[in-house]
């Protein structure tokens, strides 16, 4: 049943320290509210567990890209659109700017925000394979002060994440490392724009003198979390890509992955399409990657 | 609807709406959709899937497209919302208008208001855009009727006869 907003309260205090001191007041009564893409799905359908929400968006502290010597931080509040305009982003992370592309219409890309798509912790949603590969950090922030924590094991389980309930992420730090790596993503799903993805891949490798001297793979849709593919990363490395090499990594992909049969796809589907995003990549790599 | 809500946790909402300034009395949760086609009266903006995914509610907000079904309308308190009732006065909206209806962009009409303001969004970053920019400008707006390229079509159209200028 459809949920009344009678029975809902919402503030906005606007700024971070009043929301963290409210946090910190009420530990996991109140949920924080971004751009809403996925918190007023739930609300409208009459299944948001939480009654009392804290909203966060656009709160200034949240909402800027910084740009470092040594990495980017992009604050939890930016929106899809922020960062698909923002050079840097494009230039450096093209995974990441491809992913904000991917993610919703452009309505959604307005209102969606980087911080809020992590939190929600879809294992499909399109911009967290693109994390994984960057090898993000996150900014944790609470009234008693900042964490930084790896993203690679952020997620624990289905949904849930290491996010402490007084806690806020902060901003998304991404190491500025990766100009020699050639990048490639796939999203396949029924539609483009504003289709949840079967299956999605984030990837990039440097190859040198004929062999993968480096890579990273990560893949949505196939595991109960966003998933980097560190076995399969280990079986193709310094490796020649032949056609040994493309079998070898969809038989590694095959047995890392844990897709399961839902409204969108199924287990067997997911596994084959899996295997093959892993070869086109190497196969992409070996033709396009020597440059850099 | 059994429920007695409690009036008194309604907040006083002010937000310009089409160049009008005006105040609401509105849960904080309330959807901006509910409060600009109810307490407002603006029934040009429709409610299609209510989750985000049609884009029949879409309005610019603060000249942003947003989907209206999403949004609490505290997190509207001070903006500028043009719904497509509005969009009138923005100056590429006839020259849209008038392209949707000469070359079959709108049928049973659901879509066309979401449509024309993403249009408008768009030819506003992209005067010239291309059939690509075009099918990814209107992506999040579904329409059940036309297939899409009579849409595409019109929208190619207006930004030819100069929408944007």
């Amino acid at each position: 049943m459809r949920a009344h907003p009678a029975n809902y309260e919402l503030v906005a205090p606007g700024g971070l320290s009043a929301v963290l001191s409210l946090l910190a007041k009420e530990r996991g009564v109140w949920l924080p509210i971004a751009g809403g893409t996925d918190v007023m799905v739930e609300y409208a359908a009459g299944k948001l567990p939480a009654r009392k929400l804290v909203s966060i968006w656009n709160l200034p502290e949240l909402r800027r890209i910084e740009v470092f010597p040594g990495e980017i931080r992009i604050g939890a509040g930016c929106t899809y659109t922020d960062l698909r305009v923002h050079d840097m982003v494009g230039r450096e992370f093209p995974l990441l700017a491809n992913a904000a592309s991917w993610t919703g219409g452009i309505a959604n890309q307005n209102r969606g925000t980087i911080g809020g798509n992590i939190v929600n912790a879809s294992p499909a949603a399109d911009s967290l394979p693109a994390l994984l590969v960057y090898e993000a950090e996150l900014i944790l922030v609470s009234a008693n002060g900042e964490r930084r924590v790896p993203y690679s094991n952020f997620h624990v389980a289905y949904r849930k994440t290491r996010l402490a309930p007084d806690e806020l992420i902060r901003a998304v730090c991404l190491p500025r490392c990766f100009s020699r790596y050639y990048a490639h993503a796939r999203k396949v799903g029924p539609r483009k724009a504003q289709a949840i993805a079967k299956v999605c891949l984030a990837a990039q490798a440097r190859l040198e003198n004929g062999v993968v001297e480096d890579i990273r793979v990560a893949m949505g849709s196939v595991a109960p979390v966003p998933l980097r593919l560190v076995r399969t990363e280990d079986s193709i490395k310094r490796k020649p890509i032949d056609a040994a090499l493309l079998r070898l990594a969809r038989q590694t992909t095959a047995a890392e992955i844990q897709p399961i049969d839902d409204i969108r796809s199924t287990a067997s589907y997911r596994a084959a399409v899996a295997g093959n995003l892993v070869a086109e990549f190497l196969q992409a790599l070996s033709t396009r990657g020597m440059q850099g | 609807m059994s429920e007695s809500p409690d009036e008194s946790s309604k907040w006083e909402i002010t937000l310009t709406v089409n160049g009008k300034r005006v105040t609401v009395q509105a849960y904080a949760m309330e959807r901006l959709l509910d409060v600009v086609r109810n307490d407002l009266g603006l029934k040009g903006t429709k409610e299609g899937c209510g989750e985000g995914e049609c884009g029949s509610c879409s309005v610019l907000m603060d000249g942003v497209l947003v989907n209206s079904c999403l949004i609490p309308v505290l997190q509207a308190k001070d903006s500028t919302i043009i719904t497509i009732e509005g969009v009138q006065a923005d100056g590429r909206a006839p020259v849209v208008q008038q392209a949707f209806l000469e070359y079959g962009g709108a049928q049973c009409g659901i879509c066309t208001p979401g449509m024309i303001l993403a249009a408008c969004h768009l030819l506003q970053k992209k005067p010239q855009p291309t059939i690509e920019e075009i099918r990814e400008g209107l992506s999040g707006n579904l329409c059940r009727c036309t297939g899409y390229l009579q849409i595409i079509e019109a929208v190619k159209e207006a930004a030819r006869r100069g929408a944007a200028t």
